[in-house]
């Protein structure tokens, strides 16, 4: 275990191209489709470590689809996934969970064990993977809830838990192994101003005590100017840019532009495809 | 010629499925040594799906045997036969209606359970959660369950035909003045072990049958309100027809 003790490793720093490999999670060309539609399109990207990299866009763009692939739960249909120098598709069952030992998430909705209190929720990676004695796993189980602020939860059920609430605790959840990449989405949606002034600063101080790699997902400009080291804005597929939170606020592409000042006029649809309004209610879409 | 594609079609749907619970089962059966080790998970799921079943299993195995006990008699009697109604009654109870009906409303009452959590699990994204966690689902949520039920069902069984039995005499005895020592001489009598093995074997197998397809339904739903609720249906419906094509496969078997 590692103790919570800050040792300030140079994280931030833009990663050198001299490192072999700098980047902890690799895309290459990578797509995928479900339902019928190509949801990711030749998409390549690449997370420097140690930094806080942030994926922004649009919703439905693709953004948990990307975690999902990053995370191998789910297979791209063209290109590679790389993590931590391993080919995701090459990795057995067991070296894909080995992996993801390494790895802590954090879903949109939380998704804590219904059947569990919010101590064992915490408690549960491990319940399974180390064999602590109890004192010493309360001891780690209290801080981690201590940092989200909710230690005096510790008794509840995620039945009694807010949404907010939830996803603090899946936080902790996510934090209880100490991971080397820690993947966020959405991690402050549903947030009150002062729990999300703590996750953000909770996941720079994880980031930069720790010397893990973090990755967010979210549509919050002002948060991710705050916080990340280096943004990638998805849109329709692909990356429509990328590059530090400042440079992406002066970009003067049209689509970028129009996300970073959230605008509804300009070349990101706000509606999902579909025929002409006029056309349908008109009746002549009809088939 | 659409005719034809459709059917095509659903052979091949069909034989895909079958495949996939083919290897879903041989997961289950590949995680049992690693689920023994975990005891508390297991009697977790004993619980569940034995111990709540208990009251409707007692319920109908009561009313059954009293059913049976009705019949029986009315039949045996126009030959003059209704001390036989002990031997009857215990030997249908045993080696039929007790591992059937049980196996039917163990689909009812646990297998929905079973689909429903863990359709509901995955649908918000707890079994991923497990995945993200390095544990695997199926080893932790669904063989505790699908061994749970496996243990589960041929105790319920054996419970039914016992009430059963108690239900027949209760109608035979009290109501119909059978002779009581009659009614329980001619049950010994008549009572073979291999009506005995006869009902464990099809129990254990309805068991196996049950439980899979229930955790396999359930692992397996499209992960929506709708599609959960389509998951259960479809356990109830598939376990009651794989129970009664089993039950005859076997009955002819054991012939
Ligand atoms: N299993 C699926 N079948 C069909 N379409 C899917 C499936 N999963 C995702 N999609 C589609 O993929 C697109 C991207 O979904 P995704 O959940 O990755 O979006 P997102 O960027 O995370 O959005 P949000 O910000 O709202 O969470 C959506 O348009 C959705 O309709
Ligand atoms: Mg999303």
């Amino acid at each position: 275990m590692t103790a919570v003790s800050a040792v300030t490793t140079d994280a931030g720093a833009a990663p050198g191209p001299a490192a072999t490999d700098a980047a902890i999670v690799r895309l290459d060309g990578v797509t995928y489709s479900a339902g019928g539609r190509t949801i990711l399109k030749q998409l390549s990207l690449e997370v420097p470590r140690g930094s806080v990299t942030a994926i922004m866009g649009p919703s439905g763009t693709g953004k948990t689809t990307l975690l999902r692939l990053m995370t191998g739960q789910l297979q791209p249909h063209a290109g590679r996934v790389v993590v931590a120098g391993e080919d995701l598709a090459r990795l057995s069952r067991d070296g894909l969970y080995s992996l993801r030992k390494r790895m802590g998430m954090l879903f949109q909705n939380g998704a804590l064990l219904t059947d569990l209190t919010v101590f064992e929720n915490v408690a549960y990676p491990l319940r399974e993977h180390t064999d602590l004695t109890e004192e010493l796993l309360r001891t780690v189980v209290l801080t981690k809830l201590q940092a989200v602020g909710l230690r005096g939860a510790a008794g509840l059920m995620p039945a009694e838990l807010s949404g907010g609430m939830a996803r603090r605790v899946a936080l902790a959840r996510a934090i209880v192994m100490d991971p080397e990449l820690l993947v966020y989405d959405e991690p402050f949606a549903g947030l009150d101003p002062i729990a999300l002034g703590m996750v953000l600063r909770l996941i720079r101080r994880l980031n930069d005590a720790l010397g893990l790699t973090s990755i967010v997902v979210s549509h919050d400009v002002q948060e991710i100017a705050q916080l990340a080291d280096y943004a990638y804005v998805l849109n329709a597929g692909t990356i429509a840019a990328r590059g530090t939170p400042a440079e992406l606020a002066a970009d003067p592409e049209p689509a970028v532009r129009q996300f970073m000042a959230g605008l509804e006029e300009g070349p990101v649809s706000f509606h999902y495809p579909a025929p002409d309004l006029a056309t349908e209610l008109l009746g002549a879409g009809r088939p | 010629m659409s005719l034809y594609r459709n059917l095509r079609e659903r052979a091949l749907d069909v034989t895909a499925k079958a495949g996939d619970f083919a290897l879903f089962t041989g997961r289950l059966l590949a995680a049992m040594p690693a689920t023994l080790a975990r005891p508390s998970l297991v009697s977790a799921q004993i619980y569940n799906a034995g111990a709540l079943s208990l009251v409707i299993i007692m319920l109908a195995g009561l009313f059954v045997g009293m059913v049976l006990g009705l019949t029986g008699y009315d039949i045996l009697q126009r030959y003059g036969s209704e001390e036989a109604l002990g031997s009857v009654s215990a030997i249908a109870l045993i080696k039929e209606l007790g591992p059937v009906v049980t196996a039917l409303l163990f689909a009812g009452r646990a297998g929905t359970s079973m689909t429903s959590e863990i359709g509901l699990m995955k649908a918000t994204d707890q079994l991923s959660a497990l995945e993200m966690m390095a544990v695997d689902p199926v080893r932790r949520v669904c063989a505790p369950r699908f061994l749970g039920g496996m243990i589960s069902m041929p105790l319920l069984a054996a419970i039914f035909s016992m009430i059963g039995i108690y239900g027949a005499q209760l109608v035979g005895v009290h109501l119909m003045r059978v002779d009581a020592g009659q009614f329980w001489s001619e049950l010994q009598a008549a009572m073979e072990s291999r009506y005995v093995r006869e009902g464990l074997l099809k129990s254990c197998a309805f068991g196996v049958a049950c439980s899979a397809i229930a955790v396999h339904e359930g692992f397996r739903a499209v992960p929506t309100a709708e599609g959960v609720s389509r998951a259960t249906t479809r356990t109830v419906v598939n376990s009651s027809v794989a129970v009664l094509i089993l039950d005859y496969m076997l009955t002819a078997l054991l012939l």
